[in-house]
């Protein structure tokens, strides 16, 4: 391309740019330049985030145990010889603890393996402080046991579980008490003999939260549990009063102070921020109506009033979309406002508020500050509740509550256990969105 | 009688109510088609005045049941046993709490009724008694203590006796009335469907009950609040030092520097999400093709979706290391401007993630609505497409975009799971964004959940906390509001 001074006439073509419009086309890219760069870094963001997540999250499906071969003595377990269990009862867990340390020292002996420490008791840094109890329990189930030689499928350490996931390194345990660079010899060894196994964690899914000495035992099925309890809360009261009130508002209301009214306060209530919304949970329905603390009834009812206003909003959107010609054909032949609400408007909008609410559900569900505030965190989430009016009344934890639960806790196999249960998390609201997007994609009308 | 069996009672007239309404007005006219209504509406009649008035007396008499029982029990408590309302209040939950333990031994069959109306501190250990059923009690039980209990064991008994009465009686009422109304004249589907109406009311009323309760729940308890500590300290005060033990006075409650950290954090946080999410917005609504917009919109809407604490989470393990080795004592650059990972940077930078598809899809539509005459209008006269957005569409949905900006400014002021997880826990008013600080609603977390004693100021501040948070972001939601409302008014 010539340049515009080359032309001897002083006239140019039409085809030829000149400086200043080269440099508003070079704006232009730079423009449109800046726009890929804010959607890629973005989009980066979210990757980054996801691969952090699921990078993290994902040893905590697998968990280390030890299979060994304990020996049941009865002149430990059983003096008497009796095999009543209220007499077994009186050895606790401190008695079946050496029967552990015996057997880790048999299979070292079983296969090959040098022991290097002096004392038995230091091989029991090994498997988790959970084996006695797990030995004990099957022992009092079955006193039948006592005598024989079991195979157990023990919980290892943390310490170890981490070791075999890369996490706890020979130079990381150098100034920690728990374990010493032999036990981690000795693991190796038993790897290799088939002893230590990494295998999929069932009870990671549906276990209940362990004391914080015990990451390995943690699992965040009893949290699941209340949230799903608080979800029906939320489903059973915000569904009807949210329908009722669009309904209201957006069929039978007049223009008048009192709709004005609620119209500013659902816009406000969207925007309150939630740790509020605790804030009023804790004050009224702990303090004043005396319910209990931490119980999923009162989760339920802080995230049904946080859940509301979506909810009011989408099922207005959704009943504004059915077209006026519905509501007149209906009219027209005799129903009255009422049964043309019911009978036709409201039918016709169901996909929609159902959309809607499943949304909304989806946001309470991952929802954690207000929970914080009324107690769903700081203590552990032992026990599944025992009656279905247990699942609403009893102290209980949430998805959320128990991840942030095990953030706070200093040890680093907590961190793993709350990556996986944002996976968890994440997995709950990503098939509750498909739900709601396959619904619409199949039931929304276009008028 | 339990509540729960009332309303079964209730709702058993209720449906009895319904077949017998229906039944009689059907038995009431020769053929079905001379009935005023369809004979449905004369069941749902009769049910619904057997069943609403009871329940609501129901619901009523059970929310003012223990005020009242409250008040007549606390005159039995010798005024000299304690120095405020906060210590009667103490007093009045263990006697809640002791009436509650001596109905369990009386149900565990523990303890007979008259036993339990009868014995006193001197005769019986009261706290092991009630120990071996499984109530804990904190300490040994006052004689006053003991009385009053037994006292609210029996009024709430009289109580409860009265309400069975009275609701079975106005359940019956209803029910006899619509029932004897019922004839083929009535006009059945009227009062039921006027019925319906006053529920879809009702529910309506939800809304406007719930900010009344937020705003009565956190005024009350913020003048409580300055009753024990000045409110000129707690506004004007540069030093957030609450002390654990309890007592009220050693604690300096200035919430300067816990304003300041949300301050510097949202600012931060907005620094990052307003650029980019403008700039995506731009790009999506004005360049990108239909297949670019149909994949890349979702999937920074997937970014409003995930949960604040997995973003807390993500702060405080993954993004503060990360800073840490970058800026941290021998990091990447050498600077050791930062001490830990918990920093404003952390959590204003995560945060501003979460902002990002917040002001996008708030710009996308507001760019949106900005009418095609006003582009084509600018094409014409020659304007790139780049110029038509920066001296046009800009100008023209700039009312919109700082409308979508402040709220998020209000959205990012409220985050706490960010903050708790990724900023600290350390209140200081320094320039360092590398520096750990905390904001309002990591301190209304962290007061709330301590140990702190409900009624001393170390727990009431963070309700005090939560009004400053409550006005400042309904303050920017209603600005918001304003602006985006006169900038529609303009095009539509």
């Amino acid at each position: 391309m010539t340049d515009v001074a080359d032309r001897p006439n002083g006239r140019r073509s039409l085809h030829d740019t000149d400086r200043h419009t080269r440099r508003r086309n070079a704006a232009e890219r730079r423009f449109r330049l800046y726009g890929i760069a804010a959607i890629a870094t973005g989009l980066i963001f979210l990757v980054v985030l996801l691969v952090s997540i699921v990078w993290n999250g994902i040893p905590a499906f697998t968990q280390t145990f030890v299979t060994l071969q304990v020996e049941l003595p009865e002149e430990k377990l059983d003096k008497s010889g009796t095999r009543d269990i209220a007499v077994m009862k009186k050895v606790s867990t401190f008695g079946y603890a050496p029967l552990v340390d015996a057997a880790i020292a048999a299979a070292l002996a079983e296969h090959g393996i040098d022991n290097p420490f002096d004392k038995a008791k230091k091989l029991r840094a090994i498997v988790s402080a959970s084996a006695p109890a797990q030995i004990r329990n099957a022992v009092l189930a079955n006193p039948e046991l006592v005598g024989t030689t079991q195979e157990f499928r023990l919980l290892a350490t943390s310490r170890v579980d981490g070791y075999l996931k890369g996490r706890v390194t020979r130079e990381s345990i150098a100034r920690d008490k728990n374990i010493d660079a032999e036990h981690l010899d000795i693991v190796d060894a038993l790897r290799d003999a088939g002893v230590v196994q990494k295998t999929f964690n069932w009870s990671f899914i549906f276990g209940s939260d362990a004391s914080e000495s015990r990451p390995e035992s943690a699992g965040i099925g009893v949290s699941m549990v209340g949230s799903f309890f608080m979800m029906l809360v939320v489903l059973a009261l915000a569904l009807p009063v949210g329908v009722a009130a669009s309904i209201y508002l957006e069929e039978f209301s007049t223009q008048n102070r009192f709709t004005d009214l609620v119209e500013v306060n659902i816009s406000n209530l969207a925007a309150v921020p939630s740790i509020v919304f605790g804030i009023l949970g804790l004050a009224v329905f702990i303090q004043f109506a005396h319910l209990p603390q931490s119980a999923p009834i009162v989760g339920g009812l802080v995230l049904t009033l946080m859940t509301l206003p979506t909810i009011i909003i989408s099922t207005r959107a959704s009943l504004k979309s059915v077209p006026p010609s519905i509501r007149e054909a209906a009219l027209g032949i005799g129903a009255s406002k009422m049964q043309t609400v019911m009978h036709h408007v409201l039918p016709l909008a169901m996909p929609g508020i159902l959309t809607g609410t499943i949304i909304g559900l989806a946001q309470a569900l991952g929802e954690t500050a207000p929970l914080l505030l009324i107690g769903m965190v700081g203590f552990i989430a032992s026990n599944p509740p025992e009656t279905f009016v247990d699942g609403f009344m009893a102290p209980n934890s949430a998805m959320p509550a128990q991840i942030y639960e095990w953030a706070k806790r200093a040890d680093p196999a907590y961190y793993e256990r709350a990556w996986g249960g944002i996976i968890i998390l994440l997995l709950f609201l990503l098939v509750m969105n498909i739900v709601a997007i396959v619904l619409r994609r199949r039931f929304e009308r276009r008028w | 009688m339990s509540p729960l069996w009332l309303l079964i009672i209730i709702l058993v007239l209720a449906i009895a109510g319904f077949v017998l309404g229906r039944a009689r007005a059907l038995a009431s006219v020769d053929d079905h088609r001379e009935l005023h209504s369809r004979p449905t509406y004369y069941g749902i009649n009769v049910a619904m005045l057997a069943f609403v008035p009871a329940a609501l007396v129901l619901g009523a008499w059970m929310l003012v049941q223990p005020l009242v029982i409250n008040v007549m029990v606390s005159g039995m408590i010798p005024e000299d046993s304690y120095a405020d309302a906060g210590a009667l209040s103490l007093i009045m939950s263990d006697v809640r709490r002791v009436a509650d333990g001596l109905d369990l031994a009386v149900s565990a069959g523990a303890m007979t009724e008259a036993e339990a109306g009868s014995i006193s501190t001197e005769e019986t250990d009261i706290r092991a008694r009630l120990g071996e059923v499984g109530v804990a009690l904190g300490s040994n039980v006052e004689p006053a203590v003991l009385a009053a209990a037994q006292r609210y064991r029996h009024l709430a008994k009289t109580g409860r006796a009265i309400m069975s009465g009275v609701v079975v009686l106005i359940a019956g009422a209803g029910f006899f009335i619509a029932y004897r109304q019922t004839n083929g004249q009535f006009r059945a589907r009227n009062r039921v469907e006027a019925g319906i109406l006053w529920l879809l009311i009702a529910a309506a009323t939800v809304a406007v009950l719930t900010t009344l309760g937020i705003f009565l729940s956190l005024l009350f308890n913020t003048i409580e609040f300055f009753r024990l500590y000045p409110a000129l300290d707690f506004f004007t005060r540069l030093e957030w030092a609450p002390s654990f033990s309890g007592r009220g006075g050693a604690s300096a409650l200035g919430i300067l520097p816990l304003l300041w950290g949300t301050f510097y954090i949202s600012l931060i946080a907005l620094l990052v999400a307003v650029p980019i999410g403008l700039f995506s917005a731009v790009y999506l609504s004005e360049y990108a093709s239909a297949t670019v917009r149909a994949v890349a919109k979702p999937l920074l809407e997937v970014l409003a979706g995930i949960p604040t604490i997995v973003y807390g989470l993500f702060a405080l393990l993954t993004v503060g290391p990360l800073l840490v080795s970058v800026f941290g004592e021998g990091g990447l650059l050498g600077v050791g401007w930062m001490q830990g990972g918990t920093a404003v940077m952390t959590a204003g930078l995560v945060m501003g993630i979460m902002l990002i598809p917040f002001v996008s899809s708030l710009s996308d539509d507001i760019i949106n609505a900005v009418p095609q005459a006003m582009r084509d209008g600018s094409y014409g006269l020659g304007a790139t497409q780049s110029e038509t957005v920066r001296k046009v569409i800009l100008p023209a949905a700039l009312p919109g975009i700082v409308g979508a900006i402040l709220l998020a400014a209000s959205r990012a002021i409220g985050e706490t799971m960010i903050v708790v997880l990724g900023a600290g826990a350390a209140a200081r008013m320094s320039l360092n964004p590398f520096e750990a600080m905390t904001t309002v609603t990591a301190k209304i977390v962290s007061q709330l959940t301590g140990d702190a004693d409900f009624a001393s100021p170390e727990a009431l501040v963070a309700f005090a906390l939560g009004m400053t948070l409550f006005v400042i972001t309904l303050g920017l939601n209603i600005l918001a509001l304003y602006i985006v409302r006169k900038y529609r008014e303009q095009y539509e």
